[in-house]
């Protein structure tokens, strides 16, 4: 396995205005335009601090994706009761009848 | 028709595991619930919850991944898929990137000219999403509903390598694939239910090239018709677009099954960037080899080899070892009919002739006759060795149908009395009483016309009900007719 299958956290880069453009719209964040050159520079400064760790030698090294070191931690094939609807859709910002309602979107 | 094309096509099919509950919750996964009423902290991606792994789900995936010849990965391990659409809870679908837990398998296919494999890439687990409905009520046009039901539903994907040259071999493959994994009963593989889903990737390019011609895929195609029709439109498509000079788009499309056209749903520009990186929420997993092994010896036989071992070794004909392949329930009973004692061509020929017709007017499943095969057998025993005819063989197969496995045949036989008439005496008075009655087959007879004997035989078997046994009926009659 090689550390390049995950772009956004291995290759050093740039944090250009286009890119927080483009990572705001991938995490559906506004950012006012005139703040966007500002969040920029701001984490192009945080991406460099942990860039830090580029300069450990990992050589040999297996990439860690779980710290606790477990493996097979399963669970039975085995119903176990659901919430009443009443309460899954108590959170809803918008919901009609038996169903969350969203601004329609079709793909 | 200018210089011909070769069509290239890929295949992404997904199918939820018939499992008992989700891939990391303990909510059902069954179809047709009111909506929302399957869902829990974790399949709704609240705060501060943990998924765990359903051991069947994952057992399911290497089944599905041996039964494709697939390699099975020593240790296998779950990422994050981000984006966002209301279906998706928590904003992400945990899937796997690049640690699947199966890969470089391969399926036969049937083509009328020769077998092909078609190369499988990959199978690998993931969490189906919700489902979205979209109204056209007055007032809701602008909305769509979501039903988290199906949120967490575990499936695999079943990537295949570009290896189909048409349409039809994509169709060929889609129904292999699907007679094998209902075969090995990990999925009810059923469209129209949404358990079985199919995207594709086609491009086009000379005969000979060994590059591949730009890609279009086309997303959603929820029948085996509607994927065949797609890619043909499509295909046609990008021949017409480079004979024209111009060049494919990479874009994703969907079909327009009513208007029978490919529709762009995306350019390459607004592609997803899934970002995936490894869910921190779960361990990895070890398919030591011996659960491997342990899932390979209890898959049940592949359709195909089953055929050919009917064929082989049972000597049956290979149109009768592929209708009984061709349903695993029939194919069961057959093998319990053989268990019973009866010869493989004799069971063969029950389960052809009567339980295949019966299933048709009655519209039953192979499976009701489980419990009754040894009824069944010890019927077809009494034809082969005419205690019986075969034409009351066949009432009585009806009467077995409609009685529970305790009632005796035999007693039946008695009660009835069906048993087949062989004893010359008892024939004798109907053979002289048959002649004396048609003198005009009679005469047909004394004619020349040796054939005419068939109709006195019918009448023989009209008069015993069907019971006479024929070829003694015939020997009486020609021995009468010829004194
Ligand atoms: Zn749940």
């Amino acid at each position: 396995m090689t550390r390049h299958l995950y772009p956004l956290f291995s290759l050093r880069m740039d944090i250009t205005r286009p890119l927080v453009e483009k990572v705001a719209l991938l995490a559906r964040l506004e950012i006012p335009p005139a703040d966007a050159d500002r969040v920029a520079a701001q984490l192009g400064r945080i991406v460099t601090m942990v860039e830090t760790l580029n300069k450990l030698d990992t050589k040999g090294v297996e990439p860690l994706s779980n710290p606790t070191g477990l493996v097979d931690a399963f669970r039975s094939d085995e119903p176990r009761p659901s919430l009443s609807r009443d309460e899954a859709l108590a959170n809803a910002p918008d919901k009609v009848e038996m169903f969350l309602r969203v601004p329609r979107v079709v793909e | 028709m200018s210089l011909p094309w070769e069509t290239v096509i890929g295949l992404e099919v997904h199918v939820q595991l018939k499992t008992r509950t989700k891939l990391f919750c303990g909510c059902a996964n069954k179809y047709g619930a009111d909506p929302n009423t399957l869902v829990c902290p974790i399949c709704l991606g609240l705060p501060g919850v943990l998924p765990v792994l359903n051991r069947q789900a994952f057992a399911l995936a290497v089944r599905a991944g041996v039964a494709l010849g697939c390699e099975v990965a020593n240790v296998t391990k779950f990422d994050r898929k981000n984006y966002y659409y209301p279906d998706l809870p928590k904003g992400y679908q945990i899937s796997q990137y690049d640690r699947p837990v199966n890969r470089k398998g391969r399926l036969e296919i049937s083509m009328p000219a020769a077998n092909k494999n078609i190369g499988i890439t990959r199978v690998h687990l993931e969490e189906d999403a919700g489902k979205l409905i979209h109204p056209d009520t007055e007032g809701s046009s602008g909305v769509s509903f979501v039903d988290l039901n199906r949120a967490g539903v575990p499936l695999v994907e079943i990537v295949s390598e570009p290896d189909m040259r048409s349409p039809d071999e994509a169709h060929a493959y889609l129904a292999a694939l699907k007679e094998i994994l209902q075969y090995v009963d990990i999925s009810d593989c059923d469209m129209e239910k949404g358990s079985l889903r199919c995207d594709a990737n086609v491009s086009i390019r000379r005969p000979g090239d060994d590059k591949l011609g730009v890609k279009t895929e086309i997303k959603n195609l929820n029948s085996f018709k509607s994927v065949a029709k797609a890619l043909a439109y499509e295909a046609a498509r990008h021949a017409s677009i480079i004979e024209g000079g111009g060049k494919v788009q990479q874009v994703t499309l969907t079909w327009d099954a009513i208007a029978e056209k490919t529709v762009v749903l995306r350019s390459k520009e607004e592609a997803h960037d899934y970002r995936y990186f490894p869910e921190p929420d779960l361990v990895h997993i070890q398919a030591d080899a011996a659960f491997v092994e342990r899932i390979r010896q209890a898959l049940p036989e592949k359709p195909a080899a089953r055929r050919d071992r009917y064929v082989k070794e049972l000597g049956l004909p290979a149109y009768d070892a592929g209708v009984l392949t061709g349903d695993k329930e029939l194919a069961a009973l057959f093998d319990k009919l053989r268990g019973e004692g009866l010869a493989p061509k004799v069971a063969s020929n029950w389960v052809m002739k009567h339980v295949l017709a019966a299933m048709n007017e009655k519209k039953i499943a192979a499976t009701t006759f489980t419990d009754k095969t040894r009824r069944i057998a010890e019927l077809a025993k009494k034809v082969e060795a005419k205690q019986i005819t075969g034409q009351t063989g066949a009432e009585i197969f009806a009467w077995i149908l409609g009685t529970p496995e305790t009632a005796s045949v035999d007693e039946h036989i008695l009660k009835q009395g069906l048993a087949q008439v062989s004893d010359a005496g008892a024939l004798e008075a109907i053979v002289r009483d048959v002649i004396a009655k048609n003198p005009k087959v009679v005469a047909d007879y004394k004619s020349g016309k040796p054939s005419a004997v068939q109709a006195l035989v019918g009448q023989v078997m009209r008069e015993t009900k069907g019971k006479a046994n024929a070829s003694v009926a015939k020997d009486l009659l020609v021995k009468a007719l010829e004194c």
